[in-house]
C-alpha cells in the first residue's frame, strides 16, 4: 500500500536546478534509501517532502493528501540529533506532541512508556549531554517517532557516529521500525549503509540531481546481520558503484 | 567540568591577588609615600567602615533601592527591545547604531541634565541606571537570539511549530547565557550609576554622602563608602551567577572547551 508519493518535483535556487522531475513512492513499511553523491540534491528532497521547502513543480502526497508546502505532516531527522540541550530528555522527546498543544505532564506521560520500547529506559530526566552519541541519537529517532504519523525521513542519522555504534543503531532502528510499523527514507552516500537497511535503493545522479536507476534489495531484512559479508552484498556494491560512477550524459 | 585543583587554583589566584593589593596599599600607607589624610591605610578604612555603618546602611539602602529599581525597568526595556528588533531586521538596522553611539556619551555628563530635567528626587537616578544597565543586556539577547542553531529552528518548522513556540523553545534558551552575562555587567553598572547621578544633586543615598565627607576631608570615610559600593556591586553580581545556575542548571553537564581546558 502506497504511502507518500513525490509527483515531478523540481527545484532551482537562483536559475540553478538543484533536482528534476524526481518522482518516488514509499510503501507503508518499506525502508527507502535515496542514495548519491554530496550536491546531488538529497538533502533539498527532503525538504521539500517534510515540507520546510516548496518545489518550483510538482507535488507530494501522503495516503493519497496532498500534503506540499505543508510541514508537520511527516516526520524529519536531520544528521545531528538536535536534542536541545535545556530540556531533559522526556521533554525533548514529548516536544512534537507540546508543539501540537498538548500539556507538559499529558506529553510527558504519553511519551514515558515509549522509552523503555527504543532501549532508553532511566534516561528520561537526563539532560542530553550526561549521555553518549549513540544514546542521543536513539532519543533523537524517539522524538522523530513521536512526531510521525508513521513516515519517517533520516538525512544521514548514523554518519557521524563511529562504527560500532552505527552497525548497533543500523541493527536497532530495522528492529524499532518492524516493531512499530514505521515506514521509512533515508538518505545516505554510505553504499553499504543503503544495502544493509534498505528494500529499494534510489540513486540520485547529475546536476541536476535525477533519479535514473533503482535497485531492489532481494534479502529479508532479518538477515541483513552479517549481509556485508555475503558475496551477494558485494555485487549490489559493485553496481551501485558503476552507477555512481558513470560519466554524465 | 572542571578538575577539584582547577576549581581551588580558579579561587586561590584572585584571592591570592587581592590580599596583594591591600598588603601593597597598608605599605604605601605606613610607609608614608602618600601622607595618611590623602590615602588612609586600610585599618583605618575598616575602623571607619565599623564606626559609620549605621549611617552608612541607611544611604545604602537609598541607592540600593534605585540600582534595583534602574536594574529591572532596564532589563524590562532591553528585552522588549532586543525582543522586537530580532523580529523586525530594520528596526535593528535602525536602532543599534544609536544604541552604539548612546554608550559613548559619559553617564556624567547626562546625570545634571537629568537632575534639571527631572529634580532632586529618585527619578533621574533611577533613570541613570536604566541608561547604563539598558545596553549591555540588550545587545547580549539580541547576540543570544542570533547564536540559535539554524539547524534547531528547521527541526522545529518541520514538526510545524509556530513562530512563537520557536522563540519560546528555542530562541530564548539559546540566548540565556547571554543575557547573565550582559545582566551580570548591568549589574555591576548600576550600584555605581546610582551613586554617580546623586554627586550631582538629592538629599541622601550613597553618592551624596560621599560628596559629604569629601568635602569635610574624611577620606577613611570616603573610602569606607567606596568599600560598600564594591561589596554591594559584588553582592549584586553573585545573585546575578547565582540565578543563572538556577535558570540554566543544564549548563553543568556542559563538556569542557578546548580552550577552557587549555586555560587550566
Amino acid at each position: 500500500m502506497e504511502l507518500l508519493r513525490t509527483e515531478h518535483i523540481t527545484k532551482s535556487y537562483s536559475s540553478r536546478t538543484v533536482i528534476r522531475d524526481i518522482s518516488i513512492r514509499l510503501e507503508k513499511g518499506e525502508f527507502l534509501s535515496l542514495l548519491g553523491l554530496s550536491g546531488s540534491g538529497k538533502t533539498t528532497l527532503l525538504n521539500i517532502m517534510s515540507g520546510l521547502v516548496l518545489p518550483d513543480s510538482g507535488s507530494v502526497f501522503l495516503d493519497g493528501r496532498e500534503i506540499t508546502g505543508q510541514p508537520g505532516q511527516v516526520s524529519y531527522m536531520l544528521q545531528k540529533d538536535l536534542l536541545l540541550e535545556h530540556k531533559r530528555v522526556i521533554d525533548n522527546v514529548a516536544l512534537p506532541l507540546v508543539l501540537r498543544g498538548m500539556k507538559k505532564e499529558a506529553a510527558r506521560a504519553q511519551v514515558d512508556p515509549l522509552f523503555e520500547q527504543f532501549g532508553l529506559a532511566g534516561t528520561q530526566m537526563l539532560y542530553p549531554e550526561q549521555m553518549s552519541g549513540g544514546m542521543r541519537q536513539r532519543a533523537a529517532l524517539l522524538r522523530t517517532y513521536v512526531g510521525s504519523s508513521g513516515v519517517i525521513l533520516l538525512d544521514e542519522p548514523f554518519s557521524a557516529l563511529d562504527m560500532i555504534t552505527r552497525s548497533q543503531l543500523h541493527a536497532w532502528y530495522l528492529d524499532i521500525m518492524q516493531k512499530m510499523g514505521l515506514s521509512t527514507i533515508l538518505i545516505t552516500h554510505d553504499v553499504d549503509e543503503a544495502i544493509l537497511l534498505s528494500d529499494r535503493i534510489c540513486l540520485m545522479t547529475g546536476h541536476p540531481g535525477e533519479i535514473r536507476h533503482e535497485i531492489r534489495i532481494e534479502a529479508p531484512r532479518e538477515e541483513r546481520k552479517d549481509f556485508d559479508l555475503n558475496p551477494e552484498f558485494q555485487a549490489y556494491k559493485r553496481r551501485i558503484r558503476e552507477i555512481l560512477q558513470q560519466p554524465e550524459a | 567540568m572542571k578538575g577539584k585543583s582547577g576549581n581551588i587554583r580558579a579561587k586561590l589566584l584572585p584571592a591570592g591577588a587581592f590580599c596583594l593589593v591591600i598588603v601593597v596599599w597598608w605599605g604605601i600607607s605606613a610607609l608614608g609615600i602618600v601622607p595618611g589624610y590623602m590615602l588612609p591605610s586600610p585599618p583605618d578604612v575598616v575602623k571607619a567602615f565599623i564606626r559609620d555603618f549605621p549611617n552608612l546602611m541607611s544611604h545604602a539602602l537609598v541607592s540600593v533601592t534605585e540600582a534595583i529599581y534602574g536594574l529591572a525597568i532596564g532589563v524590562v526595556l532591553a528585552f522588549g527591545l532586543a525582543c522586537a528588533m530580532d523580529r523586525f531586521f530594520p528596526l535593528e538596522q535602525a536602532v543599534l547604531p544609536i544604541l552604539v553611539a548612546s554608550q559613548t556619551i559619559p553617564t556624567i555628563a547626562i546625570a545634571p541634565l537629568l537632575v534639571l530635567w527631572m529634580g532632586f528626587g529618585m527619578a533621574p537616578k533611577i533613570t541613570l541606571v536604566v541608561i547604563t544597565t539598558f545596553f549591555p543586556v540588550a545587545v547580549g539577547l539580541l547576540d543570544g537570539f542570533k547564536s540559535v542553531d539554524p539547524d534547531a529552528v528547521a527541526l522545529l518548522r518541520s514538526m510545524n511549530a509556530t513562530r512563537r513556540q520557536i522563540f519560546r523553545h528555542v530562541k530564548i534558551p539559546a540566548a540565556l547565557p547571554f543575557f547573565f552575562s550582559g545582566l551580570r555587567v548591568s549589574a555591576s553598572y548600576a550600584v555605581v550609576g546610582a551613586v554617580i547621578s546623586e554627586w550631582l544633586g538629592g538629599f541622601e543615598g550613597l553618592g551624596v554622602y560621599m560628596t559629604r565627607v569629601r568635602k569635610a576631608y574624611a577620606f577613611d570615610k570616603m573610602f569606607a563608602v567606596i568599600l560598600l559600593i564594591v561589596i554591594i556591586s559584588l553582592l549584586l553580581m553573585e545573585l546575578v551567577t547565582l540565578a543563572k545556575n538556577r535558570a540554566m542548571p543544564w549548563l553543568k553537564y556542559r563538556p569542557e572547551t578546548a580552550a577552557e581546558k587549555h586555560r587550566r
